[in-house]
């Protein structure tokens, strides 16, 4: 098996076990029903396990009709990030099993944007790839040219868990190349030239700059801490930096274009040897401890920032062709 | 190529850019606008990414008496008129409070996409007590050319999205193929068939763009 395949298989086999409680509010019945216990795949999202846990709850419900949506720790969960990306980013010490309250009444649509369970994940999902395409190969006609059918195949193989179904149709995606230089064996999805989009071919046809879809979602604590179960919970979303930026790198010869590197282009407060240094003079005789990257976690594999960002690419990104980077930092104090 | 040559390429704007897209826009727009409220160029430091700067042009709070039921709307206007008439002492301020009751506020954020390298309209509709509109309400404000635009085409579409930095849901108008409309634009304005200057580049987009939410570009901007 190629390499390649070995991680697709391993990032679509990772798992998440849930505990979902019923909100306290929402129980009709008595006794109170227990929790549900769910297996959910980290690259899926929320909104598929519905059917799963209804059955648990229904006949505790009160009257009305349902609006679906979940809370960590009283934390709405964003419902379009996959669900093995929110545990990464919420979880500083990983809770096992991960302990969810669902709410089937009082969306919070002041803060959480609608949901109409899986066509709004299916949504979410091709408008990603979308995104992911038209940043790698500089336009999203590859899947504007997938037909309808072949769309709707590549969703349910996503949704099912299927890796086998989704390879077969990855060739009618007709993805462009991220170049690894580490695999000699050629990735999953057939390499295409690629025309602008930032990317220049040199005289040999090698791809010398490339921009990658990233979606780094950086946690900023304002203590240092020695274990990671001394972080303090998460109190709302404010605390969370979204960035969803492409990362470009350009290929220099003899040099790795490394993870560090790629983090460091997107959060460059963050780089490196300013990194160490605590206690910084301001002009204004305050001080300022720099900012500390502690902890860098994709797929909940907690990384070594030395890795050529082209592997963690090609091995690590979810089926619609996002990179997604959970961050835990340390912010600044003053 | 000089770097003004870079900056916009191919339809798509840089960050960098945009940023001077952005501050051009906002000053001709104060010049040439003097009865609509100004863009303001805001820029949130993110304490959890340090000193990094979220930027986006934001206007807010525009007031738009909403628009009762199309026709029903003159109807009522007659039914009022007629009851002028014939009733001396009418109560205006329950007229005008009426009116304040309709008000609808929206913001406007023009923030940049990297992905897509080009700018994006993010909306918001809310009432005087500050509820937000649902976007049937919205639609309802919006110029009835371009709600039959939304519904006919397949170029622009509004979506309802988390805003990139706010953490809320807001209104987003895509249109499909920014660039290669801006790129028609530059071609058709210039003679000799240059890049188009990157202090335009955001009137010649909202002046297409803004339509969609009614919000009109005077021409004088696009010099």
């Amino acid at each position: 098996m190629a390499a390649n395949e070995e991680a697709m298989k391993y990032v679509w086999e990772g798992a998440i076990p849930l505990q979902i409680h019923l909100h306290k509010s929402e129980v009709a019945s008595h006794p109170a029903p227990p929790p549900a216990l769910v297996l959910a795949p980290r690259i899926g999202y929320l909104p598929l396990l519905v059917p799963l846990i209804k059955p648990y709850f229904k006949d505790s419900l009160p009257p009305g009709e349902d609006s679906i949506w979940f809370d960590y720790k009283g934390v709405p969960l964003k419902w379009y990030i996959p669900t093995g990306v929110l545990f990464d980013l919420l979880c500083a010490e990983p809770e096992r099993p991960w302990n969810l309250t669902i709410h089937f009444r009082g969306y919070p649509s002041n803060v959480l944007i609608p949901c109409e369970g899986e066509d709004s994940a299916k949504w979410n999902f091709v408008n990603s790839l979308k995104e992911a395409a038209y940043i790698i190969n500089g336009n999203c006609k590859n899947v504007m040219n997938m037909s309808q059918s072949d769309q709707e195949d590549l969703w349910t193989s996503v949704m099912n868990g299927d890796l086998d179904a989704y390879t077969r149709l990855l060739p009618k995606l007709k993805m462009g190349n991220i170049e690894d230089e580490f695999s000699r064996k050629e990735s999953l999805s057939s390499p295409v030239s690629r025309q602008g989009g930032g990317t220049e071919i040199d005289v040999a046809g090698q791809v010398k700059t490339a921009r990658i879809p990233v979606r780094l979602y950086v946690r900023s604590v304002s203590q240092n801490f020695e274990n990671l179960e001394d972080v303090p919970e998460i109190d709302t979303w404010d605390e969370i930096s979204y960035m969803n930026r492409p990362v470009e790198f350009l290929k220099e010869k003899g040099k790795c274009f490394t993870l560090r590197d790629a983090i460091e282009s997107l959060l460059p407060e963050y780089s490196g040897d300013r990194a160490q240094t605590s206690g910084e003079e301001e002009a204004d005789g305050s001080q300022e401890t720099r900012g500390e990257i502690k902890l860098v976690r994709i797929q909940g594999i907690e990384l070594k920032l030395e890795i050529p960002f082209s592997w963690v690419v090609n091995n690590l990104m979810n089926p619609e062709f996002y990179l997604h980077i959970s961050v835990l930092v340390i912010g600044p104090q003053r | 190529m000089d770097s003004a040559g870079e900056v916009v390429n191919d339809g798509k704007i840089t960050l960098e850019g945009f940023s001077v897209a952005a501050r051009a826009f906002a000053d001709k727009w104060k010049r040439h606008n003097l009865s609509f409220p100004s863009w303001s160029w805001v820029s949130l430091i993110n304490r959890t990414l340090l000193k990094k700067e979220e930027c986006y042009l934001s206007l807010e709070k525009i007031i738009i008496l909403s628009s009762l039921e199309g026709s029903a709307e003159e109807e009522s206007l007659d039914v009022t008129a007629d009851w002028w008439e014939k009733e001396e002492s009418i109560d205006h301020t329950v007229l005008v409070q009426n009116v304040e009751d309709e008000a609808h506020y929206y913001d406007y954020h023009i923030v940049y996409s990297a992905s897509y390298m080009v700018p994006m309209l993010y909306f918001r509709g809310y009432s005087s007590d500050g509820k937000p509109l649902s976007l049937d309400v919205i639609k309802r404000d919006l110029p009835s050319s371009s709600v039959s635009l939304l519904l006919e085409s397949k170029w622009t579409f509004i979506t309802q999205e988390e805003h990139p930095y706010l953490n809320r849901p807001w209104f987003k108008l895509h249109p499909c193929g920014t660039e290669e409309w801006i790129k028609l634009l530059s071609e058709s304005s210039s003679s000799d068939g240059c890049q188009m200057p990157v202090e335009l580049y955001l009137v010649s987009w909202f002046s297409v763009v803004g339509q969609v939410v009614g919000l009109r570009t005077p021409l004088e901007m696009l010099i």
